[in-house]
């Protein structure tokens, strides 16, 4: 159990409500209601900016190892200094801004892209009763949040007066509008299965019954991976900034500090819906019973460290897809199996709830069954779309193994070799 | 000072015509459609003032009128934005001022 | 909820959203006055926070800031930058009085009515009030609603659809001859005599 002293370090809501109760027995009430305000923004901006400059570091690492090259590893001890010189670098660069471009909006959009990031901060449960505001529609919160997203993103590609900024911008709108259902009907899942909308309660639900959600429901688990990845606009759905394809999107125009603001918020977003999947799904803070030996943030940070991995890792993995085929995959494979999943969901809170069946026979028989119908469920619906696999090399040839004809290139009219007998 | 009912009636009052207003004096047909949809907010707004301090047997009944009220306007403007475009499709244009014959 | 909270917020987001409307008015360019529009939903939805709403609050930035606006973002991109005008009619000042004397109005009445205030302190909770109540007592209602979603949804559609020509293309016959003005006729009639017809349509 957790003790409520002030130095119980295992959760910091101890230190914070010593600190609070401390000032509220010396000082009128509204110094302890606006130092606990100051606290919670502080919290927030310090993680943001200590996270920021770390995930920089890691993911240009990460990437490389995955790519088989060593990453940055010039500044400082294996790199770690790279972020700093990334933002001195940027910061003494020219931010040009194009001479038709919507000055307001072009101004305004990095600094507006981190407002997103900072409100989900302030709802996730970085440990217990460790969240800023804990709201009790938190998940329709988060919902509202990520529909808002794209807005910004659309006006910083508009405003540059670009016609590939332009491009981007529409993808995104189009990619995020898409992408949102299947995330809100994995969502509808979990809200289901806890029966709350909280995210305290989520997780404490999930305490409660000595079991993870991604066992629980594996199938809403995987949509909800799927879609928040192309919400946020990382490979592989990242056809928004497709260096390719588009220059590079709607970022084209911004350079210097502007662009670095928008890497780093495309960072700071991806590690936050890390954190998101951790809460949903991997438990939040709590890990069976370590939290009372372990702090429950760390816990927490490391969980959400994993989540955004899972990011990096698809990144350096998988190739850009294209922008029909995204769209394809959300309407015509995400979006049923996740209605599918949610209808099962329901009628087994229901049955567990008519047969009063205690948790120790009805959560293990029913992570074996949303096992078995996730699995049977996309093994059916790939049949019945059907969609075939790809056949994959087994493993790299030479060209010239195969007998294909030694081509050089040659001037056009000029004859054609023969080949070689 | 404190907040009372009448003052979010009164900022509602302002905020209905100032919507009235932009649908009343604007050309562009989607800027009207703005002003109504302003108009729909304010009322809204109204609602919540009175169901939060009116008392009544179901004070959540204001809440359940608030969200009607938003799903249906969010089918109209759906279909009023398509009614733009498709008006810009065949007339060219979407200013109201030169929209007023029914043969072109 | 604290009551210089609730002034606080209240002043703020009041002047906040009734600016944002203002500035649709006055702007020019057709794509600011949406984004104005759009912070003027989101003040509107705090204003509804200090009103304890918060599933209303959450669905309003939803559904109006997110989806509608959205929605018109579109749309406004569909017309060309011709069309982008924010151009007043000769309403400008009629509008002005018509709508100061509605607020009037409406102001005088809601300052001089004597209200009968509850005594209970706003909502804690509205989640599992509202979803009990769409449940039981305004379950039809409920129904009614996703009919007329379905029903917007399919009209909106119906509406912006236009029938491709290349649909209904005979075979052999080149695309230029089909006149330009063919919306809407879907079948293959139409095109089944289709002379070049010159003098049709503007």
């Amino acid at each position: 159990m957790i003790l409520a002293n002030w130095w119980d370090l295992r959760t910091l809501a101890n230190p914070v409500n010593g600190l609070l109760g401390w000032l509220e027995e010396r000082f009128p009430d509204w110094v302890a209601y606006i130092v606990s305000g100051l606290i919670g923004a502080a919290a927030i901006g310090l993680f943001l900016g200590v996270a920021m400059l770390l995930l920089i570091w890691v993911e240009r690492r990460v990437v490389a190892r995955i790519q088989i090259r060593q990453g940055p590893n010039r500044v400082g001890p294996g790199g770690i200094l790279q972020p700093v010189a990334d933002a001195l670098k940027l910061m003494q660069k020219e931010s040009l801004t194009p001479r038709e471009c919507d000055r307001w909006l072009f101004w305004l959009a990095p600094a507006l892209l981190f407002i997103p990031t900072v409100l989900i901060l302030g709802v996730l449960p970085f440990g217990e009763r460790m969240s800023v505001a804990d709201l009790n529609v938190g998940v329709l919160f988060i919902i509202a949040i990520g529909s808002v997203m794209p807005l910004v993103v659309f006006s910083a590609g508009w405003s540059s007066s670009n016609k590939y900024s332009t491009l981007g911008a529409m993808r995104v709108m189009a990619l995020v509008i898409s992408y949102e259902l299947p995330a809100v009907i994995a969502l509808l899942s979990v809200v289901i299965l806890t029966g709350s909308m909280q995210l305290g309660q989520i997780v404490q639900w999930q305490a409660d019954h000595w079991m993870i959600s991604a066992l629980l429901l594996p199938l809403p688990f995987i949509i909800y991976t799927i879609s928040v990845l192309a919400e946020v606009g990382r490979s592989p759905a990242d056809v928004t900034e497709a260096e390719s394809e588009l220059g590079a999107g709607y970022l084209t125009e911004y350079s210097g500090m502007k662009w670095g603001l928008f890497y780093a918020a495309e960072l700071g977003n991806a590690l936050v819906f890390g954190g998101l999947i951790a809460t949903f799904f991997w438990g939040g803070w709590w890990l069976f019973g370590a939290e009372n030996v372990i702090p429950s943030w760390l816990i927490f940070m490391v969980k959400m460290l994993a989540g955004y991995w899972l990011f990096v890792w698809a990144r350096g993995t998988l190739p850009r897809l294209r922008i029909d085929q995204l769209l394809q995959f959300s309407w015509k494979f995400l979006i049923p199996l996740g209605l599918i999943f949610a209808v099962i969901v329901a009628t087994e809170v229901v049955i567990w709830e008519e047969a009063g069946a205690s948790s120790w026979i009805a959560i293990p028989a029913m992570v074996v069954v949303n096992v078995l119908l996730s699995v049977a469920l996309v093994v059916g619906l790939v049949r019945i779309l059907g969609f075939e696999s790809v056949q994959q090399p087994r493993r790299a040839h030479l060209t010239t193994d195969i007998g294909i004809v030694n081509r050089t290139t040659r001037p056009p009219g000029a004859a054609e070799p023969v080949a070689a007998p | 000072m404190s907040v009372g009912l009448e003052h979010y009636l009164g900022l509602s009052a302002v905020l209905f015509g100032i919507g009235l207003w932009i649908a009343l004096a604007k050309r562009n047909a989607i800027i009207i459609l703005m002003g109504i949809e302003l108009m729909l907010s304010s009322v809204n707004l109204m609602l919540l003032a009175f169901s939060r301090y009116i008392r009544s047997e179901t004070p959540i009944a204001g809440h359940i009128f608030v969200i009607f009220i938003l799903t249906v306007a969010a089918a109209e403007a759906s279909v009023a934005l398509a009614l733009a475009v498709s008006v810009y499709r065949t007339r060219g244009t979407v200013d109201i001022d030169q929209i007023d014959l029914l043969k072109s | 909820m604290s009551d210089a909270g609730v002034a606080i917020g209240f002043w703020g987001l009041g002047a906040l959203a009734v600016g944002a409307a203002l500035g649709i008015l006055v702007t020019q360019n057709l794509l600011h006055a949406v984004l104005l529009l759009i912070l003027s939903f989101i003040a509107i939805a705090g204003l509804f926070l200090t009103l304890t709403a918060d599933f209303v609050a959450v669905a309003q930035v939803l559904i109006y800031a997110g989806a509608v606006g959205v929605l018109v973002l579109f749309t406004v991109m569909l017309t060309p930058s011709s069309a982008r005008v924010n151009a007043d009619t000769v309403f400008f000042g009629p509008g002005f009085i018509i709508g100061g004397l509605i607020a009037a109005g409406m102001a005088v009445v809601a300052f001089k009515t004597p209200w009968s205030i509850a005594d209970r302190g706003g909502f804690t909770t509205t989640v599992g009030l509202i979803g009990d109540a769409l449940t039981n007592r305004w379950a039809l209602p409920f129904e009614l609603a996703s009919i007329l979603l379905i029903a917007a949804m399919v009209g909106a559609i119906v509406l912006v659809r236009s029938a491709a020509p290349v649909d209904n293309l005979e075979a052999d016959q080149p695309v230029a001859d089909i006149p330009f003005d063919q919306t809407g006729e879907a079948d293959g009639r139409a095109l089944a005599t289709a002379a070049p017809r010159g003098g049709e349509g503007h």
